[in-house]
């Protein structure tokens, strides 16, 4: 049983450019993650018009039956959500970790154009360590 | 209250209403608002504690509730990733259909979500380092029931006009932490 289920990265504009499924029931066709993603990017933008005082930066955590989702926003407006166990751990830290890989094999990548879907090896690579590594802590408690 | 597992834990104990202007001054403040609507999307009620942004009128604020929950709810219906068949994004799910979901939090709110099996849903919305709220809602739902669906000259679908029941809602949420 995995720990996490699913990687979702959002352009500023609410497109899908990275999707990676780490174990779920079923993998997730592409329209289908293409809707989820832009239906939570519009969502994370209500939940900011919605909130009770000022200064709301929209949900980072959504806690359903069956899985925990946690969303990473970075100051650009890329948004970084991880679907995982619920209950799971260290998420945030997890998320950050993400987002010090995609600056640094992503954004850094010349070949790279902005808002683009993310073809990098070695961001693959890496967050695959990363996640395993995540997988590890979790298991070892 | 067999659909929820029939566990008699929450019994209601309907108090004395407090006189207005006597709440204990050491009663936490955390919530922010409570939204109650119908199957049909109708808010039957709308009640608010502390709420200092106000972004739309009322009516516009409570449809987009309304939608955020319905989206909130098939995006979670389809994300679910421990069941293999989920139908179709975007259609519309019965109550106890699919994955559903208890809370989301933001850095300036917690919204936490029931619904029950005819379809009313309860929506709290509170400060967001409060901890799990679903007993509290099944209370508030107990609290609807005993002073709103018993009262006989209440009519099903219409907005919640029960002073009993207003009263009841306010001292109870003064204790939520």
């Amino acid at each position: 049983m995995a720990a996490v289920y699913n990687l979702f990265i959002i352009n500023k504009s609410g497109g899908l450019i990275f999707y990676k499924d780490y174990g779920s029931a079923e993998r997730m066709d592409t329209n289908d993650s293409l809707r989820l993603a832009s239906l939570w990017h519009s969502m994370h933008a209500i939940s900011q018009q919605l909130s009770p005082t000022i200064g709301c930066f929209g949900i980072e955590l959504l806690q359903a039956d069956n899985f925990d989702l946690h969303c990473f926003q970075s100051l650009t407006g890329t948004k970084f959500f991880v679907v995982c166990e619920p209950g799971a751990q260290h998420m945030e830290g997890l998320l950050k970790v993400i987002y010090e890989l995609y600056t640094d094999f992503v954004l850094k990548n010349p070949f790279y154009e902005m808002e683009m879907p993310i073809r990098c090896e070695l961001f693959d690579l890496h967050l695959s360590q990363a996640v395993q590594k995540e997988r590890v802590f979790i298991l070892g408690r | 209250m067999q659909f929820f597992g029939g566990s008699a834990a929450i019994g209601i104990t309907p108090s004395p209403a407090a006189p207005p202007g006597t709440a204990t001054s050491l009663s936490g403040n955390n919530a922010n608002m409570l939204y109650i609507f119908n199957r049909n999307g109708v808010c039957l009620l709308y009640r608010e504690w502390h709420r200092p942004l106000r972004t739309l009128d009322a009516q516009q604020d409570q449809k987009l509730m309304f939608g955020l929950l319905f989206s909130l709810r098939s995006f979670t219906a389809k994300m679910d990733p421990t069941s293999v068949d989920k139908g179709n994004l975007g259609v519309p799910l019965l109550p106890g259909q699919g994955c559903s979901y208890h809370s989301f939090q933001t850095n300036t709110y917690k919204l936490s979500f029931m619904e029950s099996p005819s379809g009313i849903k309860l929506i709290l919305v509170t400060h967001p380092k409060t901890g799990d709220l679903r007993d509290s809602l099944r209370y508030m739902y107990n609290l609807y029931v005993e002073y709103v669906v018993k009262n006989p000259i209440y009519v099903p679908g219409s907005a919640i006009k029960c002073e009993l029941f207003n009263t009841n809602l306010d001292q109870y949420v003064k204790t939520l932490i």
